[in-house]
């Protein structure tokens, strides 16, 4: 398996603070990596600088084998990017909204609205892509961000805590979602997340990440076994809160 | 880009403040241009064989304003209103990060809704003279010539760009400033500064500069009033009065208030008293349009620079 994101040594400062210091990482192909930490640990900060929209004060970070600093476009054409609360044009329609994203991706027309169609039904929102967007609930608007990316047929997605303020059938359908695609479309996922239990559910391996240090990388059988020995469960919320302690 | 001045534009021609603002423009345009038909109407009668009388249409007072001024005055507005929101509202809805996780290149962003707004604003100002040379018509009766449509051509184009620089300002203002408040309440507190307090201001730093103790002594006066009305060409506003007022005027020899004439001078200048030919009013304004355009793209360069650096975060 191929390495599709590669960092080394990514640091990117603020007026003197750091924000993520020295970061390695890498995340193979068709695997979905959760990256956990507390709030203002950096995640974003990282994912923002994988995709360009932010300059690392120092290191590197290598996306499907481009330099998002240098060459962020061809980056931008095969990452879906899932914003924590995206937002959408509130006077357009779901389908509309699709429709712009498409045209930005300069898909041609017949296939644009297959796409559409098929990213909307994938997501479940086939029935109310003719709606206003404004009058979406936030489930509703948090799947229709995933069929945003669908549209672009994206090798990878690096979704920012998916399934911020969603009720519990929310959440359920949302993780439900997101292995499907990464099980029936080989689609690599990268997600990053506070609640643990969900990312416990879904990822074959994690990150942890506090105050802008990765602290811990690997699956979470490795990482239980590392810090409480054969004999403890593996629960995700002790081995977080023993790093977390420690940090 | 395309997609995005076309989204652009779909979004401005069905947004409720454009309309509004569109309405507005024309009803006083139509209004006063009627006034100012009246009154043109009222002076010629008894002059023998008056030239340009069409462009007198634009350039004489109704009862307030001429259209010229009113363009100068209100221009800036439109622009206003079409950019002040630009960027910090895709900020503001958090779509400004999804849209540049596109594949598409930054400047795009800008570059696409700055095209739009200025078809905007070209459309919108292109339907205006033209709706009111149909009125005028009908209610002066003359046929414009050859060469006045060409100088109504050149002084469109002239206020096009002239609006366009309010637009480059207020985008660069969306930039810069997150809130979309601030933004607007910036670009208006500049609009009013170099229409109402220009002047002022010129006159101050001129008096500072190069004071005038006495009122007789002509160099004193003349070097006073040249820095006024130097410091006065900061504001573009000024700068578009003073261009298109020989372009609607070919009478107008000079885009400067100060005119030392000899006493001989003076009388060959009343003997000899015709209009001008376009290229020639062209020639005299050159420098105000080269130097509004300048402004436009210190703004734009400004824009970029900071847009380009910005982090995109949505919350």
């Amino acid at each position: 398996m191929a390495a599709i994101i590669q960092t080394r040594g990514l640091t990117r400062r603020y007026n003197g603070q750091t924000a993520v210091e020295d970061l390695s990482l890498e995340v193979q192909e068709g695997e979905i990596f959760g990256f956990l930490g507390p709030n203002g640990a950096g995640k974003t900060t990282t994912i923002l600088m994988l995709l360009g929209l932010t300059e690392p004060s120092a290191g590197t970070a290598r996306v499907l084998g481009y330099d998002p600093v240098r060459d962020p476009l061809p980056i931008k054409r095969q990452v879906g990017y899932l914003p924590e609360n995206v937002g959408f044009y509130d006077d357009l329609t779901g389908r509309e909204n699709l429709r712009y994203i498409a045209e930005l991706n300069c898909i041609p027309e017949p296939e644009a609205t297959a796409k559409i169609e098929s990213a909307l039904a994938t997501v479940g929102l086939a029935e109310e892509g003719d709606k206003l967007v404004g009058a979406y609930s936030r489930g509703m608007r948090q799947r229709l961000g995933i069929a945003e990316l669908l549209v672009k047929d994206p090798r990878l997605l690096i979704l920012d805590e998916p399934t911020l303020g969603l009720d519990p059938d929310g959440t359920n359908k949302m993780l439900d979602l997101i292995r499907d695609l990464n099980r029936t479309r080989g689609i690599t996922v990268m997600l990053s997340s506070h609640l643990l239990d969900q990312v416990q559910r879904i990822c074959h391996r994690v990150g942890i990440m506090i105050k802008g240090r990765l602290v811990a990388l690997g699956t979470i059988e490795e990482l239980a076994r590392r810090k409480m020995g054969e004999a403890a469960g593996l629960d995700l919320q002790e081995i977080y809160m023993r790093y977390f302690k420690e940090a | 880009m395309w997609t995005i001045c076309r989204k652009e534009l779909a979004d401005h021609f069905t947004s409720i403040r454009f309309l509004l603002l569109f309405c507005l423009i024309f009803m006083v345009a139509l209004v006063s241009t009627y006034m100012a038909a009246e009154n043109v109407h009222k002076a010629l009668e008894g002059v023998a064989k008056p030239s340009h009388v069409f462009l007198l249409l634009f350039n004489t007072p109704g009862k307030f304003f001429s259209l010229v001024q009113f363009v100068a005055f209100f221009g800036p507005l439109l622009g206003i209103i079409m950019g002040f929101d630009a960027i910090n509202r895709e900020r503001h809805l958090r779509t400004l990060g999804k849209l540049l996780s596109q594949p598409i290149f930054r400047d795009a962003v800008i570059n696409g809704k700055f095209l739009a707004g200025v078809i905007t604003v070209a459309l919108v100002l292109t339907s205006l003279l033209l709706l009111l040379t149909g009125m005028g018509l009908v209610i002066l009766g003359v046929v414009p010539g050859l060469e006045e449509i060409a100088r109504l051509a050149v002084y469109l184009l002239i206020s096009i760009a002239y609006v366009s620089f309010w637009l480059g300002l207020a985008i660069l203002f969306s930039i810069v400033f997150r809130s979309l408040a601030t933004s607007a309440l910036a670009s208006v507190a500049l609009w009013i500064f170099f229409s109402f307090f220009m002047g002022f201001v010129a006159d101050l730093a001129a008096d500072a500069v190069r004071p005038v103790y006495n009122r007789r002594d002509l160099q004193q006066v003349v070097a006073n009033q040249r820095l006024a009305h130097a410091v006065s060409l900061v504001s573009p506003t000024a700068l578009y009065a003073e261009a298109t007022g020989p372009i609607l005027d070919p009478f107008q020899r000079s885009t400067s208030r100060l005119l030392l004439v000899t006493p001989l001078e003076g009388l060959s200048l009343e003997r000899f008293r015709g209009p001008l030919p376009l290229d020639q009013s062209l020639f005299i304004v050159w420098p105000h349009v080269v130097l509004m355009t300048a402004l436009t793209l210190i703004c734009f360069g400004i824009g970029y620079v900071t847009f380009l650096r910005q982090e995109i975060r949505t919350t």
